[in-house]
């Protein structure tokens, strides 16, 4: 009885998190709109605790829960600390979005902490009945958000292509899994590691399996070619849900990749690496050169998550300890710059006026010379241009792909981060060599562009200082 | 008395610190932010006088080291230093930025607080590059410059601004990703994460074998070659030049492009020497195509400022050509290598540090002209002699020095080079002196069509002629010319022991 206790504690910011979604769920039903800021608020302040257990509460040296089905250690606490703040930040975004749309209903903020209890487990699953279930339950809410505004063809088509799509990926996924299960007879991730070293590389069922649960992994990501249905989402999603898919699950599709690839099958490593070598490739040339035909920022900005998802894909893919902590530190760079690009969209927007158009970026060092400077920073942030941190998250990458021997996937690589310079630097240019279409006053109250100044800085800052963050990432993997 | 103070960080900080006051004053204050600005250009400039009186130039050794660890996990430090290469290219700098303040003075109508922010931020980051003893913050400010030029070709700069400033910006960034890469290999080659070093110094003495060296080599070649630029990667620098705002076209020809020379001389030479000498004769090739082709091209053009920039690459190939003609003497075996090589690298090295000069004067010139006719066009103008004497001396002084004319600043550099090339092969030396005859040719064709002869038309015979702040500007830079053309000694001084000990190791190779 003690020792299940013991293990309960592990899970305790999940069980916190849960308890709060329903107790908000719940609440929420009697509160009048005039009140909504409170659910708003109890949110972020559930979240906030959350981060506080996990950091504080849970002992430092890993330990499991449920029969070893349940992990905690240190890539799952600093993935679950990114994912909280990531998040807090969307949902001061999402507040004004929805809140001038009259769409500011208790249900976002609800399906929201449900899609991060989703990411929690995600992150800490040891088992890969586990890692399905904390997938699902982050797929199903994203489904429902992306959908929430129901008056919206546009956005009901998206949610319905992102429904079908990702229910057969997670068939993949699934019908993988179980032929991993049908080789070894395992489901726990240290049990079929074992057992896959000791099967070798020739099973060919395993081989198939890994092949199907590459695939589901693959379309969860958006890697090309299972890429189809991001531009889709992207675009027609409420720019709110946009923020909310393009940022923190990208972080828990990293530890996602980790457990079933590193973890569980590290033994068919060659076998996967190859199967990467060319989603890389493939994510980072389509990524980058469709990007610069569109006319859509939305669109744009799931072109360009395509590429970067080739770069973190490109840090696993190296098979070491580096490269690992690479793409981890690019995952949460990629988490932190999407989120302001997305922000700088829902600060120039305003009811009847997605500003989604690249020109709706005109002239906004007129407007506005200090976001025209953020909107600056994600840009080349993006692009890969020190002093930013974005150019530190490509140099990780990057030296864990030397130090690999594949020098000509870097050269690669960079030459398309060339191609890729060119359609964020179009947004410079709108922004500060054309003239202003629209004239209106930015009008977003002050905490939402303290959290917007504060993600501009933070790029910047980890930019010039971003020893800290490496250092975690690499303690993390260690 | 400055011992102790960390002179280069505030060398790079102070400006960047000065920019952000700036971009905080605003344009609704418009006057203290331009006073602000130049107030920060000139501290800066004062902060150069401890630096150069406390070089010590009788050691190659690296001087004024700041060395703390910044990026851990990849040994990567926030390290600087300079030795004599360095030293001038970074009061070139400082001058420079003091100069374009006061030139964009009255003439910047739009976004002013910004155009001088952006100014003194690069020239911030500009220092950096000089100063940078770790490739990797090399590489960073190498980069980070890229952004406030692209910003102010871009904001400031003339009618096909757009396509120049994109243009400049992805030509630069292609040539430098690879550069990175090779980076990342030596990185990797001297140890990697178990105590590998990003540290220039270090490279220099990494043992490469001769195909990792050629491969190295080209990535130096690219990234640097596009900076100086040499042909055929020269064609972002006549559109960059030409849309340019002036104090844009200034920093862009006296100092960027000075970093890629520089590139070549910290970067390709030491590190790279085996390639270096293997590939010399396609750098000479390139460089003498430079020297003579570009200089036709020159002589073709219609426009001022695509005329001084074509003139810009010419003088640039002498540049390529002085740094890498000691490695033809070597392949030819004459005994005297060393001191062929020595004469070369001073000889570029004065010509970065006099076309600094030269082709800044020759920009604000342009710049002066502009301001009052809103034209580049030469067939605009005619006879301006005769409405604006004082500024037709200036222009007639710089185009002499432009043109190599002994006792200005431009004789000493090209006349070096040549001595050089001469002891590799007489053929290489007689391309490079045609930059005599031809520099000469559309240099003074140039002052004849703009300045002589009659009063073209009404508009040339209204021209009021240069006020005290332009007379400031342009003076202080004929005394440069001047002075650097009749007494260079102090310069030659400063480099010698860097560049001796630079000769040394290139030529003594590392297979």
């Amino acid at each position: 009885m003690i020792n299940s206790f013991q293990e309960l504690s592990i899970l305790l910011p999940e069980i916190f998190l849960l308890g709060m979604a329903c107790l908000i769920l719940v609440l929420d039903l009697f509160l009048s709109q005039r009140l909504r800021a409170v659910t708003f608020w109890l949110t972020q302040l559930s979240l906030l605790v959350t981060l506080f257990l996990s950091l504080k509460l849970l002992p430092d040296a890993t330990a499991f829960a449920f029969g070893e089905s349940f992990i905690h250690d240190p890539m799952s606490v600093l993935l679950k600390a990114a994912i909280y703040i990531i998040i807090a930040a969307v949902f001061f975004y999402s507040r004004a979005y929805l809140h001038e749309r009259n769409m500011h209903k208790g249900e976002y903020y609800v399906l929201g902490l449900f899609a991060v209890l989703g990411m929690m487990i995600m992150v800490s699953a040891y088992s890969l009945l586990v890692l399905y279930l904390g997938l699902e339950l982050l797929s199903l809410s994203l489904y429902a958000m992306v959908a929430f505004n129901r008056d919206s063809a546009q956005a009901s088509e998206a949610a319905m292509k992102y429904f079908v799509l990702g229910a057969l990926a997670s068939g993949m996924l699934l019908y993988g899994i179980s032929m991993i299960y049908g080789v070894t007879g395992e489901l726990g991730i240290p049990a079929v590691s074992a057992a896959v070293a000791e099967t070798g590389r020739d099973n060919i069922v395993l081989v198939f399996g890994l092949c199907f649960v590459m695939v589901g992994l693959a379309f969860k990501l958006g890697a090309v070619p299972f890429h189809m249905w991001v531009p889709d989402v992207y675009q027609g999603a409420p720019t709110a849900v946009t923020l909310f898919i393009g940022t923190a699950p990208k972080i828990a599709g990293f530890a996602m990749m980790m457990r079933v690839l590193v973890d569980s099958l590290g033994a068919l490593q060659a076998d996967w690496q190859a199967m990467l070598v060319v989603l890389v490739i493939l994510s980072l040339a389509i990524g980058n050169i469709i990007a610069i035909a569109q006319t859509n920022l939305k669109r744009m900005l799931a072109y360009s998550t395509i590429a970067h998802v080739g770069f973190i894909l490109m840090g696993i893919l190296t098979g070491s300890a580096t490269g690992y902590s690479a793409a981890m530190f690019y995952s949460i760079v990629y988490a932190l710059m999407t989120l302001g690009g997305f922000g700088m969209i829902i600060l120039l927007s305003r009811n009847g006026f997605e500003a989604d158009r690249l020109d709706d970026f005109k002239g906004l060092n007129e407007r506005s010379p200090w976001f025209a400077f953020m909107m600056l920073i994600f840009m080349f942030s993006m692009a890969g241009v020190p002093p930013l941190v974005g150019f530190h998250a490509k140099l990780a990458v990057l030296s864990a792909v030397v130090e690999t021997g594949m020098v000509w996937l870097a050269v690669v690589a960079v030459l398309f981060s060339v191609i890729g310079a060119f359609y964020y630097l179009r947004i410079i240019k709108l922004m500060y060599f054309d003239p202003a279409e629209q004239r209106e006053q930015i009008n977003k109250s002050f905490d939402f562009k303290l959290v917007l100044s504060a993600n501009g800085l933070a790029v910047l800052g980890f930019g010039l200082y971003p020893g800290l963050l490496m250092a975690w990432c690499i303690a993390a993997l260690v | 008395m400055s011992a102790g103070w960390p002179l280069l960080s505030l060398l790079i900080w102070l400006p960047i610190v000065g920019g952000i006051v700036v971009l905080w004053l605003g344009e609704r204050r418009q006057l203290m932010a331009k006073t602000a600005a130049l107030l920060f250009a000139v501290l800066n400039f004062y902060l150069c006088i401890p630096l150069y009186c406390d070089f010590n130039n009788t050691t190659a050794a690296m001087q004024f080291v700041e060395r703390y660890p910044w990026i851990e996990s990849f040994n990567i430090y926030y390290h600087l230093g300079i030795d004599g290469i360095a030293l001038p290219l970074i009061i070139l700098t400082v001058l420079m930025t003091v100069l374009v303040v006061v030139a964009g003075w009255e003439v910047i109508q739009k976004n002013v607080a910004q155009y001088m922010a952006a100014f003194l931020i690069m020239e911030g980051l500009m220092i950096g590059v000089f100063a940078a003893l770790d490739s990797i913050l090399f590489y960073i400010f190498f980069e980070a410059m890229l952004i406030p030029m692209f910003i102010i070709i871009g904001i400031w700069g003339g009618a096909n601004r757009v396509y120049a400033t994109l243009k400049f910006f992805l030509y630069t960034f292609l040539g430098s990703v690879l550069m990175l890469v090779a980076l990342i290999y030596m990185y990797s080659r001297s140890g990697g994460l178990d105590g590998g070093s990003f540290a220039i110094l270090d490279f220099h003495y990494l043992q490469l074998s001769g195909v990792e060296q050629f491969w190295i080599f080209l990535a130096f070649l690219l990234a640097f070659g596009v900076k100086v630029p040499m042909w055929p990667v020269h064609t972002w620098l006549p559109d960059a030049h030409v849309e340019a705002p002036t104090g844009g076209s200034v920093i862009l020809a006296a100092i960027t492009l000075k970093i890629g020379g520089y590139g070549f001389l910290r970067f390709a030479l030491p590190i790279t020497p085996d390639a270096s000498a293997q590939l010399v004769g396609w750098v000479i090739a390139l460089s003498l195509i430079a020297v003579v082709y570009i200089g036709f091209v020159a002589l073709a053009q219609r426009d001022m400022k695509k005329l001084i920039a074509y003139s810009s690459i010419a003088h640039m190939g002498f540049v390529t050509l002085g740094l890498f003609v000691a490695f033809a003497v070597a392949t030819n075996n004459i005994a005297d290598a060393s001191q062929t090589a020595l004469l070369g690298l001073q000889g570029a090295m004065v010509q970065m540090v006099s076309h600094g000069f030269v082709s800044a004067a020759m920009f604000l010139c342009v710049g002066v002209l502009y301001d009052r006719m809103h034209s580049r066009e030469i067939s605009d103008y005619g006879g301006v002699i005769n409405t604006m004497p004082v500024f037709a001396a200036f222009m007639v002084l710089f185009s002499m020095a432009n043109a190599g004319l002994p006792g200005t600043s431009g004789f000493v550099g090209e006349f070096m080079v040549i001595l050089a090339s001469f002891q590799a092969n007489f053929w290489y030396a007689f391309l490079a002196a045609t930059t005599l005859i031809l520099g000469a040719a559309y240099t003074l064709w140039l002052l004849k069509r703009v300045l002589f002869g009659e009063i073209a038309n009404e508009r040339v015979g209204a021209l009021q002629d240069i006020d005290r702040r332009e007379f400031g500007v342009l003076g202080l830079l004929a005394l440069g010319v001047i002075a650097l053309g009749v007494w260079p000694q102090p310069l030659l001084d400063v480099m010698q022991p860097s560049v001796e000990q630079l000769v040394t190791h290139m030529l003594a190779g590392k297979l």
